[in-house]
């Protein structure tokens, strides 16, 4: 136990520390509403977790995550239309269509069980079989950016048209539908929500971390930075790609479930084209390769883009444009890669005086000869 | 055989529309490999252009030349955002060559900046605007050199960029008060270009009615692409751009400025997206969120055509507006009414332009398991396919 309190593992875990501090303490300060907001950025960071990990690590940007946050969210809808209704009751819209008995698909929602697997396997599946048809045929880069935006659209648009399926345009409403017993939208509920995500958030995280070290997460680096000499050396990349994207289809669903019912509804504004490339940005600036630094540029360019939004909605879409430019130009890997890589350190080194060197300043000051030094000298002693 | 000419007149018309917007997408992709996900926007500026010369030929002294109009809202579409394009590729893109990933958010960024610029550009803003760049263009030249050498200079250079950007906000909201220079000059809702009396009719061929701004669409699409051809496969700056586009660092070795090149290139990408503007506003009232509409489909058009082939471009444009008009209007329960059911219900149901367009994407993507270079792959060894 002496151990317990030194200071290498007092600053391993204060970060988790500070994390049970902040989920318990957070819903008594914040305001429901505000409460409310964070939960649902953070959920949004699980599926920009996701994103890391195909952009980040494997070097697959999918402009079309949008479709496995929609069909979680869309799972969880559809079950909580159906949770709250008498025996042989229709959920109120089909009403509107005339729609006379429950459509096939939507027969197993009302069984929790199915719908819990559902969010999160129907998601992984429809990304295996994508991933799977693009990569077997080694479609790459922006091809595969491509395509995954088609998908995107093909989704959007059979959504957006279906009202007799799925009320189409207008989407499922979840705020009054009864999750055991208690109503979706209450304080209670959201805040039992909030807990549930960070928990999940933090699962996640803790997936990724563990897919991302050891062999599989050195193939899928070795994906991103020389695919061929990898498949080469007899690795079956398309079986790596596939996986990975399967897994960030899964988080991507779990993610869309989750901002659902905080958000109170689910429609197919989930697919639109736009949020999904905003995604793809939040993941950017808070730094690709970075796992927490997906999250943290989730939750902070949400709350960014909602206060702008209540103070001057204008100005909004300007902001994060430039964002975009100033990031993919100026910090590519964005703030916490500029952290982790000595950014702070460069600013406040331009306001001293230029350090002494006897040769170049290439050769004393670069940081990997100045590592490279450092051992060899640490070695001849 | 009336429903034959009808399909695929109207598959034309689409089809036509659609090789206009991505002729310019092709041409840059192609060569750069460049997603440019602002080309949608760059067709918008190209419609606005059009109603900005509309409303000049409206009335006034040149109120004698409306007729023509639109014969002049071409060129000027052209250079418009053909001008907006160079600007992006030399400030932006010019950054980021080799990281295609990387210029497509940058191009995204772009494209949301254009279009909420159109939204709420007004005098006060356009003058804020225009201070600012200059303010952060000029105050280097003005402050002295000293400043500009020392290790912290990078940081003044930003904030000088940053404090300019103030001091235009500052003045566009200080004039703002000001109601006439506060109305937006477009502002968010769609605009309607009307067309000249001569585009409004319709060519009636018996059983076939064809409106007049379609047929004046395909021939501006035929005109452009017989210009594209010409320009790429007889000028010299043509021969220049498919050297680059073929072998970038051998073109380099001997001796083709690949960064004009490429500058050009966009210059001429942007440009045709401008005219495909221009054809746009004769199809219906367009709006800010115009470019949204056609840059999926202009990638679409790309990606099943083959990179870096011009008739691809073509083949992939009007198949996918034949086919995408035969499943939208369900014309194939007209030509077999007999159809069995199950089948019948199959087609009803894609009867709609935006199931249609479902129903297309999809094929496309089952098409691209067969050819994943498209229609006419371009040959060569590399390990990169």
């Amino acid at each position: 136990m002496p151990d317990l309190f030194s200071g290498r593992s007092l600053r391993r875990a204060l970060p988790w520390l500070l994390i049970v501090i902040a989920a318990l303490v957070l819903p008594v300060v914040l305001p429901p509403f505000r409460l409310n907001l964070l939960g649902r950025f953070l959920s949004l960071g699980i599926v920009a977790l996701g994103i890391d990990l195909i952009w980040g690590f494997t070097g697959l940007l999918s402009l079309g995550q949008g479709i496995f946050f929609a069909l979680g969210g869309y799972a969880l809808g559809m079950h909580l239309q159906l949770s709250s209704l008498a025996p042989g009751e229709l959920p109120e819209f089909f009403g509107l269509y005339g729609v006379k008995a429950l459509p096939a698909f939507w027969q197993p929602f009302t069984s929790p069980l199915f719908t819990l697997l559902c969010i999160w396997v129907l998601p992984a599946l429809v990304a295996g079989v994508l991933g799977y048809l693009v990569f077997r045929n080694r479609i790459k880069g922006v091809y595969f950016s491509i395509l995954t935006q088609a998908a995107l659209l093909v989704f959007f648009n059979f959504f957006n048209g279906q009202q007799k399926l799925i009320n189409g345009t207008n989407g499922l409403k979840t705020d009054t539908a009864r999750l055991l017993g208690e109503l979706v939208g209450s304080d209670a509920m959201q805040r039992n929500l909030f807990w549930l995500t960070v928990l999940l958030a933090v699962g996640s995280y803790l997936l990724c971390r563990w897919l991302t070290r050891g062999r599989f997460g050195d193939a899928l680096i070795a994906i991103r930075d020389d695919e061929p000499r990898l498949r080469f050396t007899g690795y079956n990349t398309t079986v790596y790609k596939t996986l990975v994207f399967a897994v960030a289809g899964a988080m991507a669903g779990v993610s869309g479930a989750l901002y659902t019912v905080q958000s109170g509804i689910v429609s197919p504004q989930y697919m639109a084209v736009p949020f999904s490339i905003e995604m793809v940005i939040w993941v950017a600036v808070g730094g690709r390769g970075t796992l927490i630094g997906a999250v943290l540029g989730a939750v902070l360019i949400n709350y960014a883009k909602s206060l702008v939004s209540e103070a001057l909605p204008e100005t909004w879409l300007f902001i994060q444009g430039g964002l975009f430019l100033l990031v993919v130009t100026a910090l590519p890997d964005g703030l916490v890669g500029w952290w982790r890589s000595g950014g702070p350190g460069r600013i406040s080194a331009m306001f001293s005086a230029p350090p002494a060197v006897a040769t170049y300043p290439d050769l004393e000051l670069d940081p990997a000869v100045q590592a490279e030094r450092a051992k060899l000298e640490g070695g001849a002693q | 055989m009336d429903l034959l000419y009808d399909t695929l007149f109207n598959g034309l018309a689409i089809g036509s529309v659609l090789v206009l917007a991505a002729l310019g997408l092709a041409v840059v992709f192609g060569l750069m490999g460049v997603i440019n996900m602002a080309h949608g926007e760059l067709m918008m500026l190209g419609a606005y252009t059009t109603f900005v010369v509309q409303n000049l030929f409206k009335d006034g002294p040149l109120e004698a030349l409306f007729p023509i109009y639109i014969l002049i809202a071409i060129p000027v579409a052209f250079v418009v955002s053909g001008l907006a394009g160079l600007l992006l590729e030399k400030t932006v893109i010019r950054r980021l060559y080799g990281r295609p990933l990387e210029t497509l958010l940058a191009t995204w960024g772009v494209s949301l900046i254009l279009q909420q610029f159109v939204r709420s550009v007004s005098s006060a803003f356009a003058i804020g605007l225009v201070v600012a760049v200059a303010l952060g263009l000029l105050l280097p030249r003005f402050t002295p050199a000293v400043l500009w050498q020392r290790r912290w200079s990078p940081l003044l250079g930003i904030g000088t960029w940053v404090g300019s950007g103030l001091v235009g906000v500052a003045l566009a909201s200080a004039l703002g008060e000001v109601r006439a220079l506060d109305q937006p000059w477009f502002s968010a809702r769609n605009i309607d270009v009307t067309a000249p009396q001569w585009l409004r009719g319709a060519v009636d061929l018996g059983a076939l009615n064809m409106p007049t701004a379609r047929l004046f669409i395909i021939a501006l699409t035929a005109v452009a692409l017989a210009g594209v051809i010409w320009f790429l496969q007889k000028s010299v700056w043509g021969m220049r751009i498919r050297a680059v586009t073929q072998n970038r660092s051998m073109s380099d070795c001997l001796g083709i400025p690949t960064e004009t090149v490429d500058a050009l290139t966009f210059l001429v990408g942007s440009g045709l997206a401008g005219v495909a503007g221009v054809a746009v506003t004769l199809l219906g009232s367009v709006g800010p969120n115009l470019g949204g509409n056609y840059i999926v489909d202009c990638f679409m058009v790309v990606v099943l055509g083959g990179v870096g082939k011009l008739v691809g471009t073509v083949v992939a444009a009007l198949g996918i507006g034949v086919l995408s008009y035969i499943v939208g209007s369900g014309s194939l329960l007209l030509v077999w009414p007999a159809m069995p059911p199950a089948l019948n219900e199959l087609v009803t149901f894609f009867a709609t332009t935006s199931m249609a367009k479902v129903l297309v994407f999809a094929l496309i993507v089952v098409f691209l398991q067969f050819r994943p270079a498209g229609l006419f792959p371009q040959k060569g060894r590399l390990v990169e396919a």
